[in-house]
């Protein structure tokens, strides 16, 4: 568990500093990798956040598909909150509704609950345990399958596969 | 071609900066806080980033600064917008008129500490 934990934070800073660099000079990437060694070797064994990361092929891909819905996702909440700011009438029907998700890993309910945040017209107001309260612009149902449907499906089946 | 590059960026920044323009009309218009952190942070969330892909390609040379900061808008935005929202509605902002359902006030849980603290100044 240890060493997946290092090489996750050791990635994590040694890309971190080269974007900052900006450049693949020897010099820069040799300190970049001194450094970002010794950090990870003094915080990275006890740190539980990587804990369920997975490095397997199939994890990877899915992050990639669940990457693209993601970005289809943001595309087209954005349009839709955007038409209805500049609808005259103000179309919106808010309301804080009460989801459920099936996920168990808390790095999966981490990004689920920041998926449905980032995308316009959803909003996480709190998390507790298997139960996201989620501000909703247009709200259609009050029913918690029928929200949980709508607002954490799209996300959650492809999540389910990387983190369980 | 240079300038077909130069073209396609500007019409990426400028997208993006219509978005970012509807984020802030929509913070004048909505009703009540939660639509205004709906509206205001989070329309400007496709504007950022269209603005910097088009910063992206007609600067390649910035392309590590970009995406640094892109990564940090994806990971930042979602904490700070959720914690305003819960934040507001523990110490009880009122929701707009037009709210439909509060399935959060009725779970008397979260309510806990602050009913702690009314009873004590009661005391």
């Amino acid at each position: 568990m240890k060493i997946k934990n290092f090489i996750a934070l050791f990635l994590i800073l040694i890309v971190v500093w080269i974007l900052v660099n900006n450049s693949f000079s020897g010099q820069i990437i040799i300190i970049g990798f001194i450094l970002s060694a010794f950090i990870a070797l003094l915080f990275g064994t006890n740190l539980r956040i990587f804990d369920e990361l997975k490095f397997t092929p199939t994890a990877l891909g899915y992050t990639f598909i669940y990457l693209l819905v993601f970005l289809i996702e943001l595309i087209k909440s954005n349009l839709d909150v955007a038409r209805r700011v500049l609808t005259p009438s103000l179309p919106i029907n808010p309301g804080i509704v009460k989801t459920k998700t099936v996920l168990k890993s808390k790095m999966g309910r981490m990004i689920l609950a920041n998926s449905i945040t980032l995308t316009p017209g959803t909003l996480t107001v709190d998390i507790d345990g298997d139960t996201l309260y989620i501000h909703w612009i247009d709200v259609c149902c009050e029913d918690i399958d029928k929200a949980t449907n709508a607002i954490v499906k799209k996300f959650e089946k492809h999540l389910v596969k990387i983190y369980d | 071609m240079d300038s077909t590059i130069g073209i396609i960026g500007a019409i990426l920044t400028l997208s993006g900066s219509i978005f970012i323009f509807l984020g802030a009309l929509g913070l004048v218009r909505m009703p009540d806080l939660f639509n205004r952190i709906q509206a205001g942070t989070k329309a400007s969330t496709l504007g950022t980033f269209l603005s910097l892909i088009g910063l992206l390609i007609i600067t390649p040379q910035w392309w590590g600064k970009l995406i640094l900061l892109m990564i940090f808008i994806l990971i930042t935005n979602p904490v700070s917008s959720h914690i305003l929202a819960r934040a507001a509605h523990f110490i009880g902002v009122p929701l707009a008129d037009k709210t439909v359902t509060d399935k959060y006030k009725e779970e008397e849980k979260t309510f806990s500490i602050k009913d702690e603290i009314k009873n004590d100044t009661h005391d």
